[in-house]
């Protein structure tokens, strides 16, 4: 790595400044468990590295009356260790929890795992379910775009040359609206997702669903959101024939490919029963808060 | 290549050092400062032979840039025993022979001391979850297990008294 330099500057527009004004290709840091790794393997060549856990928004979680602010380098260890945070939205929790081993969870940030943007990404479809934003600075300022804005396919994302993310806005819960995160590896830990699936939703009068929103990973470029899904399920109590609604939009929703972890049949099977099972944890919760 | 300069504490010393920018915290332990008791089993997050902790958190040192140890607070395996006495972790391995090669056990040791000051009384499946991210090719992890379980009794033992 010929020529490699690292700052590690203490303010949002010394960053954006860094980034901007740096010739070649200039990549954040955070925790580093994929950059890190891509730097190893030459996959990323890059000419800086901008340290970006020396910036006092990007690390920590604030509670902003209406809605939670993530810092967008945050480790997964301090997301665990916030009790509010977990009560109110345990899908996002045991999402984050989910990534790696608890040397990951020390290091591993909610920006990494959605700027990283692998379609797996354990943390990103809770996250978006819960119709959280999220503040990019740039050149030009901030500007604050839902999550599902960010990832445009595989390593691919809509941030522009000097802009990076500062910190996730995650709405607080309406009374009876809860989520859940579910993902199907062949072991129970240190895996990749063959589907990851968050089901968020909020019930109305005698439990029956009055919104929704359903979010798929690993079966297609991109987490993605499913519209199709919710309205399966909103108007509807979680019975058979809403479940079999769900499972089918879930089905119909994932466009995945064959690899080492499973192959394109086997995916949408899996993710029409995943959706099931998150759907049924989401209701559950949501009936007793 | 520049070379960095970096103060740090590692094991309740200061520091200082000069790396390069791609250099991992791994690399700078043993090839700098030859503290060669971190290993590198897979250099990509998934063994867990390189573990230390910093500022109390957990981490897989070859996952860290050297540069980013600046004004952190570094403890590796060497740092874990006091002086000549061997920390409970140290000791019941040796009794419990929870060990073959040896090349997993100064990860496990990292990680199984960083459990026990955060939850001094673990379930066996809790130390089992805590220590997924440490692998051994050679006990099986029983012995592992075992060893961490009757360290943590003797530790709170040692605490009551
Ligand atoms: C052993 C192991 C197990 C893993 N298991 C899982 C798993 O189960 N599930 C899972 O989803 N992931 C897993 N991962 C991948 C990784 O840990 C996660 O994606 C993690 O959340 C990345 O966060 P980070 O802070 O380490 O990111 P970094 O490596 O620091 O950054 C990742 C990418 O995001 C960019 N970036 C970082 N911060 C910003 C920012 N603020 N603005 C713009 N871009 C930014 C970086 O430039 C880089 O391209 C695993 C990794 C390892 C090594
Ligand atoms: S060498 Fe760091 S986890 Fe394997
Ligand atoms: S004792 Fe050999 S790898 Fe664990």
């Amino acid at each position: 790595m010929p020529g490699l330099s690292f700052i590690a500057p203490t303010t949002i527009d010394e960053a954006v400044r860094a980034l901007a004004s740096a010739p070649g290709l200039a990549k954040c840091l955070a925790g580093g468990t994929d950059l890190l790794v891509q730097l190893r393997s030459g996959r990323s060549r890059p000419e800086l590295i901008v340290d970006t856990k020396r910036i006092p928004d990007l690390i920590g979680i604030r509670d902003a009356g209406d809605h939670f602010v993530i810092g967008a380098a945050t480790p997964g260890a301090s997301i665990s260790a916030c009790a509010p945070l977990c009560r109110a939205w345990p899908g996002i929790t045991e999402a984050v929890d989910l990534i790696g081993s608890q040397q990951i969870q020390g290091r591993a940030s909610l920006g990494g795992n959605l700027c990283n943007a692998s379609p797996a990404a354990d943390s990103v479809p809770a996250v978006i379910a819960a119709r959280a934003t999220c503040v990019v600075a740039g050149p030009e300022g901030t500007r604050e775009v839902p999550v599902e804005a960010i990832v445009t396919g595989p390593g691919q994302t809509s941030l522009k040359k000097g802009e990076f993310l500062v910190e996730f806005h995650v709405p607080k819960p309406a009374p009876h609206q809860s989520d859940a995160y579910l993902r199907f590896i062949p072991r129970t830990e240190m895996d990749i997702a063959v589907v990851g699936c968050a089901v968020n939703v909020t019930l109305g009068e005698r439990g029956v669903c009055r919104d929704a929103r359903v979010v798929l990973g690993a079966v297609a470029p991109t987490p993605i959101l499913v519209p199709e899904a919710a309205e399966a399920l909103v108007g509807h109590w979680l019975d058979e024939e809403t479940l079999a609604r769900l499972d089918a939009a879930a089905r119909r929703a994932s466009k995945p490919i064959t690899d080492k972890r499973g192959t394109i049949e086997y995916r949408i099977k899996v993710a029409g029963v995943l959706a099931r099972r998150t759907a049924a944890i989401a209701f559950k919760r949501a009936g007793e808060c | 290549m520049k070379k960095y300069h970096v103060s740090t504490t590692i094991n309740g010393e200061p520091v200082e050092f000069l790396c390069e920018p791609q250099q991992t915290l791994l690399d700078v332990l043993r090839d700098t400062l030859n503290l060669t008791g971190s290993k590198e089993g897979c250099a990509s997050g998934d063994c867990g032979a390189c573990t230390v902790i910093v500022d109390g958190r957990m981490v897989c040192s070859c996952l860290m840039l050297g540069v980013e140890a600046e004004g952190r607070t570094v403890t590796t395996v060497e740092g874990i025993a006091t002086g000549d006495t061997l920390h409970p972790v140290q000791q019941k391995f040796l009794e419990h022979a929870a060990l073959q090669c040896g090349f997993c056990t100064p990860g496990f040791i990292v990680a199984a001391k960083a459990l026990l000051d955060e939850n001094p009384n673990p379930t066996e499946e809790e130390a089992r979850y805590w220590l997924a991210g440490n692998l051994c090719r050679c006990t099986g992890y029983d012995k592992i297990i075992r060893a961490v379980l009757d360290a943590a009794s003797e530790m709170r033992r040692e605490a009551a008294e």
